[in-house]
């Protein structure tokens, strides 16, 4: 098989379910108001597009967080399990970051951002690692257990905050802004993703974080495929006997992913919280943050690749964004949440249809591979 | 016709890489007790899969009363009448045992349970087939015998009256299995009909009218019991065949390598799935463990290979103990283990062969550069291996593990093992499920191990296969060794006779 028929072979079952997807969002569209159908589908296709480089930049802005719970929640998968705990670990993390943000003020320069970024990545690394905790050696189921600690970790912040006299803003019933020092740097990208408005640059709200994002993606990677501890998890993931037999410590291995996932999940709360000048706060409200599911769809078309994690994350991105400007054709802000989710809902079906291409090319023949001792041809 | 109750007739059934039943004739007259026999794998659970409506046969038909019937799920085998007690049984642990014997088929009346009718009916059969039970009890609360009863009752509260037992007598204690065997006699009486799996001689001997051997998916004879003697049976289900002559030359014996003193390993039930244990492996010796599947003898090498935790008693190799290290330390020191379920233990089934190959030595220093793996290295290791032992897959290194063969997973799997040059190497049925060739050219590879000064633990449920290579043979019966013989005293009946607990030197 050439390299490029199998990386198409490869990202086929992906582009089946973008498509199966954007398919079923056009009935919806349909459905709700017929007349502006194609348009509306053209608007949701063209996501950042339709507002010019400004827009691209919204994209990667709203892709950071999604890369990086997408990548918790793949990583978890890599390694057999099933993080569903991303929101609150991403909670958790951004909260932490707030905190140094806000209090720990003697640190100089771009210390104070990276102090700030790396204590929320080590928050929600805890907060994963319980969960890994939990399961290695009280065998307590990891969706369970994260389930509630994702809302141990949204009331624990609420409560934290409202008792806390420096970071409660209460007429707002949110988070102060961070000290300026504790923002992440724009990284010149406001001097490319923006859009002229008269004599004004109207800049996106992209920032370092989108290349944080993407250094940390290809920095698992790498950890995942070349290293021996990489080479554990994975082995773990797919059959956790034959780790044993092989001497691996499963017991590690499960704790070790939990808290890496659960750092993923906590850099992702950090740099949204930690973005520059976009009123990114904590809301005190009763409601399990989004990305962190997110994650989970994202994970799923990305098939817990890294590298897939980072397109899948900017096409949900992309996405969201386009739904976005379908306002201004009329249709109503609930009936394009229903289509933008159902869109995402149907991109996570990737291995469902990987499995379906699977047994439909087992059934064409090739049953050649079973035969002992026989030259199987592929 | 009228003669036969059930008939099966010219049953294939073929798995990847298997023919587990290869034009099987099964005949069960009325009101007989009729009992399969042969050793493991020879097929008799494939064949009474196929009756209870578990799989769909490739190639025969089955007959009731001399009618054809499809049997096409469990279902359709109890509307006709089928039941079915299995080796592991099916029973709901908090449920009571009459809520396990009308489960499914309950009374009721405007949608409420109608228990006391169910009750008379269950204490009744209870009674006319002296199955002893607590209806009362929780399933969890009761012994295994018990359970088993609850087992049968359920059928007979079906008004089933084909029987199928799948070895029934494996859990029991002595007394139960005598007492089952008069349960089963009266049934008989009774007008049902029986069909009994098991490899044990003495009991179809003692309760059986009729008997069909099966080896290796093949039916070799249906016998009636009364005229024919257990060691014939035995012969029937082992089989003469020819013998293949590998060189075996001789090599003097050396120091021990593995020392088992004493120990026990904990079992499911309550007792121990290895009672009291000792021997000793020395180098340049194939011992072997034989005996029937189920007596001890997978946890014994779970335990020597360290995924199964020691209850007592100590295993020493080459002088240290390691009854408590880990699976890495043991590794480390030189145990090698082809582990008795390759796709369970032996592969990572969606690694690529290459990666399977290092499964027991990634972190060396010779695959291994400051945490990252050296792939190269690998793929190195992985194409010498696959030269050397003749791995045949479809993309060499790159072929998933799941696509191989059966035989050469195995290969793969001996290949690693052999290549770590172990002090001592543990094979449980490494030959299971292989062909011929296969099956040759691990036998040579043990043999080599051998030569080289190598201690061999072989454990393996061939009777052929031992006696090809062992130097000494041990019988282990219930978690015990009730027998230890130098290969050259033993014959297949006498294995046989100590296999099935018959014959023991009182432990």
């Amino acid at each position: 098989m050439s390299r490029i028929k199998k990386w198409l072979l490869s990202i086929s079952p992906s582009l089946i379910a973008i498509l199966s997807g954007i398919f079923a969002g056009f009935i919806i569209l349909l459905i709700s108001n017929p007349a502006s159908a194609f348009n509306g589908l053209v608007v949701i296709l063209k996501g950042g597009w339709n507002n010019g480089m400004k827009g691209l930049g919204q994209v990667l802005y709203y892709a950071t967080p999604i890369i990086l719970t997408g990548l918790s929640v793949g990583f978890a998968f890599k390694t057999g399990m099933f993080n569903i705990g991303a929101s609150g670990q991403l909670v958790v993390g951004a909260l932490m970051s707030i905190y140094v943000g806000i209090n720990w003020t003697f640190l100089p320069g771009h210390l104070h951002w990276i102090v700030a970024m790396l204590m929320g990545t080590l928050a929600g690394m805890v907060w994963g690692m319980l969960v890994g905790l939990l399961k290695a050696y009280r065998n307590v189921n990891e969706v369970i257990s994260a389930i509630m600690f994702n809302y141990i970790g949204m009331y624990g912040v609420n409560y934290l905050i409202k008792s806390s006299d420096t970071m409660y803003d209460i007429l707002r019933n949110q988070t102060v802004n961070v000290a300026k020092n504790a923002v992440i740097p724009k990284a010149g990208l406001d001097n490319i993703f923006y859009i002229v408005k008269g004599r004004f640059h109207d800049a996106s709200s992209v920032n370092g974080g989108i290349l944080i994002a993407v250094l940390i993606a290809i920095l698992i990677y790498i950890m995942i495929n070349k290293t021996a501890f990489g080479y554990e998890l994975r082995a773990c993931g797919y059959n956790r006997h034959a780790s044993r037999y092989a001497g691996i410590n499963e017991k590690k291995a499960i704790v070790a992913s939990m808290s890496i996932a659960g750092a993923l999940s906590g850099v992702a709360g950090a740099l949204m919280y930690l973005a520059p000048s976009t009123g990114m706060h904590i809301h005190v409200t009763e409601v399990l943050a989004s990305e962190g599911f997110n994650g989970i769809a994202v994970a799923l078309l990305g098939m817990s690749n890294p590298i897939g994690i980072i397109f899948a994350g900017l096409f949900i991105a992309h996405i969201t964004v386009g739904g976005a400007f379908l306002q201004s054709l009329g249709y109503m802000k609930e009936v394009i949440d229903v289509i933008v989710g159902l869109i995402i809902y149907f991109s996570a079906f990737s291995l469902l249809m990987r499995d379906v291409m699977t047994s439909i090319r087992r059934k064409h023949g090739r049953k050649v591979l079973n035969t002992e001792g026989k030259e199987a041809k592929c | 016709m009228g003669e036969y109750i059930i008939e099966m007739l010219n049953i294939t059934k073929d798995f990847p890489g298997i023919r587990a039943n290869d034009d099987v004739i099964l005949q069960l007259k009325k009101g007989e007790i009729h009992a399969l026999l042969g050793e493991n794998g020879a097929g008799k659970s494939t064949l009474m899969s196929i009756l209870f409506g578990l799989y769909k046969p490739d190639a025969g038909r089955i007959l009731k009363n001399g009618k054809e019937v499809n049997i096409s799920d469990p279902n359709d085998a109890n509307r006709l009448g089928i039941g079915m007690v299995h080796q592991h049984f099916k029973l709901v642990h908090n449920f009571t045992v009459l809520e396990n014997i009308i489960l499914g088929v309950e009374t009721t009346e405007k949608g409420m349970l109608k228990m006391d009718a169910a009750r008379d009916r269950v204490m009744e059969l209870s009674e006319r087939y002296g199955l002893k039970v607590e209806p009362d009890l929780l399933i969890s609360d009761i012994t295994v015998g018990m359970q088993q009863r609850v087992e049968i009752l359920k059928m007979l509260y079906r008004d089933n009256e084909i029987l199928i037992f799948d070895e029934p007598t494996a859990v029991l204690t002595p007394q139960e299995i005598e007492e089952l065997m008069l349960v089963m006699r009266g049934m008989a009486d009774e007008g049902k009909s029986i069909l009994f799996i098991t490899h044990k001689l003495e009991e179809i001997k003692k309760v059986a009218d009729r008997c069909t051997v099966l080896r290796k998916g093949k039916m070799v004879a249906t016998v009636p019991v009364a005229t024919t003697s257990v060691e014939e049976m035995a012969e029937m289900m082992v089989g003469r065949k020819m013998r293949f002559t590998i060189d075996k030359d001789e090599v003097s014996v050396g120091k021990p390598i593995l020392s088992v003193n004493n120990l026990c390993v904990k079992g499911a039930h309550e007792k121990n799935a290895v009672d009291n244990v000792s021997f000793d492996v020395h180098e340049g010796e194939i011992v072997c463990i034989v005996g029937i599947d189920g007596n001890g003898q997978s946890e014994l090498a779970y335990a020597i290979a360290g995924l199964m935790d020691v209850e007592s008693g100590s295993i020493k190799f080459m002088g240290e103990d390691i009854s408590r290290a880990r699976v890495r330390e043991r590794n480390d020191l030189g145990l090698a283990h082809i582990p008795e379920d390759r796709h369970k233990y032996g592969l990572v089934l969606d690694f690529d062969l290459q990666q399977n190959l290092a499964l027991k030595n990634y972190y060396a220093p010779e695959l291994q550069n400051r945490g990252f793996i050296n792939f190269p290295a690998v793929r190195k290791q992985a194409d010498m291996l696959i030269e050397k032992f003749d791995i045949r897959s479809a993309q060499g290194a790159d072929t998933m593990a799941r696509s191989m063969s059966g035989g050469n997973q195995q290969k793969a799997i001996i290949a690693r093992e052999i290549n770590a040059d172990p002090k001592l190497l543990i094979a449980v049925q490494p030959t299971r499920g292989l062909d011929v060739g296969a099956m040759m050219y691990i036998h040579e590879q043990l043999l080599k191990q051998r030569k080289e000064g190598k201690a061999v633990l072989l454990i393996s449920l061939e009777l052929d296969e031992v006696f090809q290579l062992s130097d000494r043979i041990l019988v282990i019966y219930e978690g015990k060794i009730v027998a230890q013989l130098a290969a050259k005293d033993a014959t297949p009946q006498l294995l046989g006779l100590y296999m099935a607990g018959s014959k023991g030197e009182s432990a």
